[in-house]
């Protein structure tokens, strides 16, 4: 490594896993579907982060123009998750997810 | 020394208001928390010199999505004080897995040894010149393509949104 001055990149590599596995977390423990929407999109951004670290620690472009489709996809996915949401709440009264179990069984 | 500072800041502010998203009771709270996260982040990006992802990360996320997230918390009027969590043995089980997921993770990336090549404060990959050149050039297709991909996602929305009965 030529410069002590930077960051390391084991940093950005321990911070976006943390933020990911709060996501996952969120995902797992949360009722609310607004919300787990939320921790979906903190791990999508933790992923964004690692790949543009490792694009501009390598000087490769090619992970950052990653980056962007993955963010043009994310924000068509939240534009559906939501009307999804809109539709669950009028359909149901809540956007509880535990009430939507009859596929369940 | 002064990035150092500033990375760990910016990484304290996020994993805290990515805590506090899924600790506050209430939508609304946790929307104006992501918010922050995302702010974070934007910071992120301008300390790896990635400029355009940093400018893009501001409109789309705290622009574009907050805006639809804060537009359903309060059209539907969610945001009431109700019951959000799930059963203690679900959320035992669930620290347990992240928990879990997370010792991996950095157990794992702590022993890989990374050889960077480059000095991130230096490249000029990040910039809006370098990068436009790049996408226009090397993936206009998938560029293209991500056009089609909006419009379906918008035609879906609609279609989804409407009323009536489908």
């Amino acid at each position: 490594m030529s410069n002590l001055a930077t960051i390391p990149i084991e940093y950005y590599l321990v911070f976006c896993s943390v933020l990911f596995c709060i996501g996952v977390f969120g995902v797992l423990i949360k009722r609310n579907a607004l919300v787990i929407l939320m921790s979906i999109e903190l791990m999508i951004n933790s992923i964004n982060l690692l790949l543009a670290a490792f694009s501009a620690y390598t000087n490769d472009p090619a992970g950052q123009i990653f980056v962007f489709f993955i963010m043009v996809v994310a924000a068509a996915e939240v534009a559906i998750g939501l009307a999804i949401v809109v539709l669950i709440y009028r359909t149901t009264h809540s956007i509880d997810i535990d009430v939507l179990n009859k596929l369940k069984w | 020394m002064f990035t150092e500072y500033v990375f760990h800041f910016l990484s304290i502010m996020a994993l805290f208001s990515a805590v506090m998203v899924l600790a506050s009771k209430k939508p609304i709270h946790s929307v104006l928390f992501l918010t922050m996260t995302f702010f974070a982040i934007a910071g992120h990006y301008v300390l790896l010199n990635a400029q355009f992802l940093a400018v893009v990360h501001v409109i789309v996320y705290a622009g574009a999505i907050m805006v639809l997230f804060l537009f359903t918390v309060m059209l539907l009027n969610l945001n009431k004080d109700e019951r959000s969590l799930k059963p203690m043995w679900v959320k035992i089980i669930a620290g347990i897995a992240g928990g879990m997921l997370m010792l991996i993770l950095v157990g794992v990336f702590r022993e890989y040894d990374v050889q960077s090549a480059q000095d991130p404060m230096t490249t000029q990959i990040g910039l809006v010149k370098n990068l436009g050149k790049i996408l226009y050039h090397d993936y206009l297709l998938p560029f293209e393509m991500s056009s089609v991909l909006f419009l379906t996602a918008m035609v879906g929305a609609v279609l989804l949104g409407k009323k009536e009965q489908i």
